[in-house]
């Protein structure tokens, strides 16, 4: 039986704007097994980076979870104070950012950075913290360490600063990475070394791994379980084959439908209709409902649970329930 | 009369950089050579600072290039003639959010144009043509007086596209017009693009560094890399049967939207970044970080031959 490291329950999240509340996140469940990677897909705007954020408790100023927990080895971290969510960051559970570029801090070397990490985390002083953080840099394939921890993020590539973000992340060997489009501000060739940096890693150190994109292609390649987002809500989850060739909610497969593959390029494209979801006004019913083709009255006005499709495999559409494929229970 | 619409002859274009007290060139393009087809869809693609969007913005001399010419329809551009050039040559930008005058309304951004080369006799005219325009594009002819933040990345993209068919040009260089488009709207941008050039015979350069996506829409791909280009050729062969190792390595790089295919694609990951433009490696660029090199590529730079069918490679190992 694999270990259940982080599980988040019924999650809720919202900002407090002058336009009003936006529920951001809407009752959002999901577990992390050790060594896990889970992929969570959705466009701008489907809570996909809110949900991380709220794990980490780095949220903006207007945003609180109004509801819902998150256990880490069965502790509530949203009971946990200011002081005990320190600790956990950066120890427990890293993050990394997009955009490299901006994540860093311009006027401290990259030393500096690191070392910062190493020496709250751990119990290392002086030469230590020095030699760990060439260490970290050496292991995420920077060649000469010694001479870039003297250097600022300015000197160097956008590649590099993201493998500098990652060493920062695993300097204090967390238990849970998330990557926050890690590779979006990124160049395919320099994606796929970062990519295949984190993979290597987590073979590694044996950490799971949360990875929050839009880009298919990169789930696909590195996911073994995938948790389609939409309006705030778990649209679909299940194993990476289960949703990316059974896939049973309409927006899973209209956003499969709609993407280059390689392998329709003679066939048109079968785009999704309408424009992306205003979250200031949620739809009564299913969040996709005002974009899906084969909405039905039921769709307007109650939001679908999520149903087992088989035990890889969970879909939150009404039409699973028509067709009778979708079970309460297995 | 040739089968080309746009051929561009060793186009350059460097841009001075500061370097203490002398001012050096970045050789952003340095020589890129191609013709483009009457009504095909040429994709170019390469990694950021390869020189991309500098070729396409000097081929509309939105920047006056250094060297090289381009000749449209059997004529030269000229600083002299460009205005009237930009009657048939037109272009989509990647960012709709900055690419939009906000103080302006959907029904004047679309009407510049029209108002720039005087194509219209009254205002009813302007206006039936404005209307027209935003149906072709799929925009509601309700929303002429909205102005452009009121409407989604999606839309802002269409009122982008309409601005540069006004003038019903022959060419429009579409500088990386999905980017920054969510992965559910793409695709209605990628199809407008082809239903536009079936129903109205327009050619593209279509510029984007999603290589999927380029496949998809073009007959044809060049690729670049710093400033030269490294192939050319037909987009099946391209993606089927790439020579140069550059274009080898980008291929492989993809991520292909399907498990099965993607934990067995073998990648050829490259060392190392782009060098800087203002300090290129001597012999083909791509030397520094290629698995091939010899003492030759230190020495010359290959020049693009013609591996037959039309698909020309830069390379003297391949």
């Amino acid at each position: 039986m694999s270990e259940v490291l982080l599980s988040v329950q019924n999650l809720h999240t919202s900002f407090f704007t002058d336009n009003g509340e936006v529920r951001a996140v809407n009752g959002v469940s999901f577990d992390l097994d050790r060594g896990e990677t889970l992929g969570i897909v959705g466009e701008s705007g489907s809570g996909k980076s809110v949900t991380a954020y709220s794990i980490m408790q780095i949220l903006a100023d207007t945003a609180k979870i109004t509801e819902g927990h998150v256990l880490y080895k069965g502790q509530d971290l949203t009971t946990w104070d200011h002081k005990q969510m320190s600790s956990f960051r950066g120890k427990a559970c890293s993050i990394i950012f997009q955009d490299p570029m901006t994540s860093l801090n311009p006027v401290f070397t990259v030393g500096n950075q690191l070392e910062e990490a190493i020496k709250l985390h751990t119990n290392r002083k002086g030469d230590e913290v020095k030699a760990r953080a060439v260490e970290m840099l050496e292991l995420v394939g920077i060649n000469e360490p010694e001479r870039r921890v003297k250097q600022y993020p300015f000197e160097l590539s956008g590649g590099m600063r993201q493998r500098v973000m990652i060493a920062m992340a695993l300097a204090c060997e967390p238990d849970i990475l998330i990557a926050d489009e890690p590779t979006t501000a990124l160049d395919v060739t320099i994606q796929a070394q970062i990519l295949e940096l984190i993979q290597d890693l987590q073979k590694k150190l044996g950490m799971a791994v949360i990875l929050v994109t839009h880009d298919l292609g990169v789930i696909a390649q590195l996911c073994d379980n995938i948790v389609v987002m939409y309006g705030g809500r778990i649209c679909e989850r299940g194993t990476a084959n289960e949703i990316f060739y059974n896939a049973k909610h309409e927006y899973t497969k209209g956003l499969l439908r709609s993407i280059p593959t390689g392998q329709n390029l003679n066939s048109k494209l079968i785009p999704i209709g309408g424009t992306p979801i205003n979250m200031l006004n949620l739809p009564k019913g299913c969040a996709f409902c005002p974009r899906c083709d084969a909405a039905m009255k039921i769709c307007l006005s109650e939001i679908p649970d999520e149903l087992w499709i088989n035990e890889n495999h969970k879909a939150a559409c009404w039409m699973n329930v028509k067709s009778g494929e979708g079970k309460e229970e297995l | 009369m040739s089968d080309y619409l746009v051929e561009v002859e060793d186009l350059k274009m460097y841009y001075p950089v500061r370097a203490g007290f002398k001012t050096i060139p970045a050789k952003a393009v340095d020589g890129v050579s191609f013709k483009i087809k009457k009504g095909e869809t040429l994709g170019l693609v390469g990694e950021s600072g390869c020189g991309k969007t500098t070729v396409g913005r000097t081929m509309l001399h939105l920047y006056k290039p250094t060297g090289g010419r381009v000749i449209f329809d059997g004529e030269e551009v000229t600083e002299q003639n460009i205005h009237q050039m930009r009657k048939r040559m037109q272009m989509v930008f990647q960012d709709p959010y900055s690419s939009l005058n906000p103080r302006m309304t959907v029904e004047d951004i679309i009407g510049e144009p029209l108002d720039v080369h005087h194509l219209y006799a009254n205002r009813n005219e302007r206006r039936e043509r404005i209307l027209e325009l935003m149906e072709t594009v799929g925009l509601n002819a309700e929303h002429a007086t909205r102005y452009a933040h009121e409407f989604s990345g999606g839309q802002r993209q269409r009122i982008g596209i309409a601005r540069a068919l006004a003038v019903k040009p022959d060419f429009i260089v579409c500088d990386e017009p999905v980017s920054a488009l969510d992965v559910s709207i793409q695709a209605q941008v990628i199809n407008m693009f082809e239903e536009l050039q079936e129903k109205l015979g327009v050619t593209y350069l279509f510029i984007a560094h999603d290589l999927l996506v380029v496949h998809h829409i073009s007959d044809r791909i060049a690729v670049m890399y710093l400033g030269h280009m490294v192939e050319i050729g037909d987009a099946d062969e391209i993606n089927n049967n790439p020579l140069h190792p550059y274009t080898q390595s980008l291929i492989s790089a993809v991520p292909i939207p399907d498990p099965k295919i993607a934990r067995a694609q073998k990648r050829i990951v490259l060392e190392g970044d782009v060098p800087s433009a203002t300090n290129k490696p001597s012999g083909c660029p791509f030397r520094t970080r290629c698995r091939f090199a010899t003492e030759q590529c230190a020495a010359e730079r290959p020049e693009l031959t013609d591996r037959g069918n039309g698909h020309l490679v830069a390379c003297w190992n391949k």
